[in-house]
């Protein structure tokens, strides 16, 4: 019998208003795999992850999630299907009201229902797996620097243990080095895991680094998938001007001069 | 030519926000009654808009009393009437000043506050963090602020009343020449229970619409710093007409026999 996808995603489609932004996706991610979605900004790829999470809802088509169609799941099957996830979000996301260490352990806390004191052992735990020691877990958000806020939130991603993480742009806004950093912690974090990782990003030399595959979105639509190593003889106009980051080729721009 | 469109348009989005307000506050009272119910958020929530509210609205309130005594006072004079000022005072801030104006200072206070706070963690995808953490946003944000303002607003009027009452005091025993004792003993004997459980049940009400308002506008704010600000604009205005609308159905259902 064969083994369905982690997820998969079969004719997705959303809408707001008259702009069309998903215009039938499909794509299939097997377990342990780490794809990247490629795509230019407003092309769609924040969107359709948030349709996987069921932070937005999809106009048509299925999602799957271990072969289950959660799509239109509510309540508390909802709540269930999303610890299956740890989420890395592109500004972080931290909540201000509360310490790091809260922050990093308040899935466990208030989604689990796991005690405060062993919540609290965790998040250090896990802390440290990003390379933040314990004098950071009692400082408030706001007195982080950039980098370390996107460590904290690849620590509250994993905190729970999840079987799918997302990474929305990890590494935008971040000086190279440590947008570097980022994507090793975010490379030794998948393998460590063993999870399965959709990131959604349009720094190149970030997919080349995270991910074993990379799926291209443009206008709405998948327009070529393929393992990460072959991204240079793609044959596809579209990621090769999107690769060499070139104003010349087939994706043109909307700019009024 | 398309004034009908127009106005059509104009009607649908009223009819569009008032469907989505109903959805909205129906979740909300519906997780004040399902486990697990966030004790600690409420607490710390009644803290934030009732006692701390206190300084504004106990100033608010003496200030409200004196100069409706004074007024009383004067216009009483024109037909000999002047005895009747405690009588007229208490009354007046029992029923209707103090909720009304502890409403509309609290509303300027707290609604914005709230706003702001949840329209920044809208659009800085705190909320959608939330989700992803297997926390309800509703439930976690909203419901513990909806239940706290409504249990705060009723002691907040209460103590609104009592300070109300001892302006009047203060004026018309300094300033008009009233005996104190008299004073007291005249507006104890004309205060009936009616007066002052009409006037907390406003409280209560206009607590709801508060929290309501403030919840609903930041949870729904769009764009940024732009966004947050109309967001809290709107939570403010909205919050105030409410208050005054629902005060003159409150008082015709209570004192219309």
């Amino acid at each position: 019998m064969a083994v369905s996808p982690k997820i998969e995603l079969k004719g997705v489609k959303k809408r707001f208003g008259p702009k069309i932004v998903l215009d039938g996706i499909d794509l299939a991610i097997n377990h342990g795999d780490s794809v990247v979605i490629l795509g230019g900004s407003g092309s769609g790829k924040s969107v359709t992850i948030k349709c996987v999470l069921g932070i937005l809802r999809a106009d048509a088509g299925s999602i799957r999630v271990d072969g289950e169609e959660v799509s239109r799941l509510s309540g508390h099957k909802r709540d269930v299907f999303l610890r299956k996830f740890g989420m890395l979000f592109q500004g972080g996301a931290l909540f201000d009201s509360l310490p790091v260490w809260e922050n990093v352990a308040f899935g466990l806390i208030q989604g689990r229902g796991i005690g405060r004191d062993k919540a609290r052992q965790i998040a250090l735990e896990k802390l440290a797996r990003v390379g933040l020691g314990e004098e950071v877990a009692q400082l408030s958000p706001a007195e982080l620097s950039g980098g370390m806020q996107k460590r904290v939130g690849l620590a509250r991603a994993i905190a729970a243990d999840p079987e799918i993480i997302f990474f929305d742009e990890p590494t935008t806004g971040l000086d190279p080095i440590m947008a570097d950093v980022i994507n090793d912690l975010i490379a030794s974090t998948v393998r460590d895991l063993g999870v399965t990782a959709i990131s959604i990003t349009h720094d190149i030399a970030s997919a080349r680094k995270i991910s074993n595959r990379i799926a291209m979105l443009y206008k709405g639509k998948i327009i070529w998938d393929g393992a990460t190593k072959d991204i240079d003889r793609s044959g596809n106009a579209f990621v090769d001007q999107f690769i060499h980051g070139s104003a010349e080729g087939p994706i043109k721009m909307e700019v009024r001069r | 030519m398309n004034i009908f469109a127009a106005v059509g348009r104009v009607f649908l989005a009223f009819l569009a926000v008032t469907g989505r307000l109903a959805l909205f506050t129906g979740e909300a009272v519906s997780h004040a009654v399902r486990p697990p119910i966030y004790w600690s958020l409420m607490l710390q929530q009644m803290l934030r808009i009732g006692f701390f509210s206190l300084p504004v609205v106990g100033l608010t309130a003496f200030f409200t009393g004196a100069v409706l005594c004074l007024q009383i006072f004067i216009g009483g004079n024109r037909y000999g009437a002047e005895a009747f000022v405690p009588q007229i005072v208490v009354l007046g801030i029992t029923r209707e000043l103090g909720p009304v104006i502890a409403g509309l200072m609290v509303a300027g206070r707290v609604a914005a506050a709230i706003a702001a706070e949840i329209g920044t963690m809208r659009v800085t995808e705190q909320i959608d963090a939330l989700t992803t953490l297997s926390t309800n946003p509703i439930k976690y944000l909203v419901t513990p602020r909806l239940i706290a303002a409504v249990i705060s607003m009723p002691i907040l009027v209460g103590i609104a009343d009592a300070i109300g009452v001892f302006g009047g005091y203060i004026v018309a025993t300094n300033s008009l020449n009233f005996n104190g004792a008299v004073y007291l003993k005249n507006t104890a004997n004309f205060v009936t229970q009616e007066d002052v459980v009409s006037g907390l049940v406003k409280a209560a009400v206009f607590g709801f619409i508060i929290a309501l308002m403030g919840c609903y506008n930041g949870f729904h704010s769009k764009g940024g710093a732009q966004g947050v600000g109309a967001a809290t604009t709107n939570a403010v205005v909205s919050a105030s007409i409410l208050i005054l609308a629902a005060n003159y159905i409150l008082t015709s259902v209570f004192f219309s026999k």
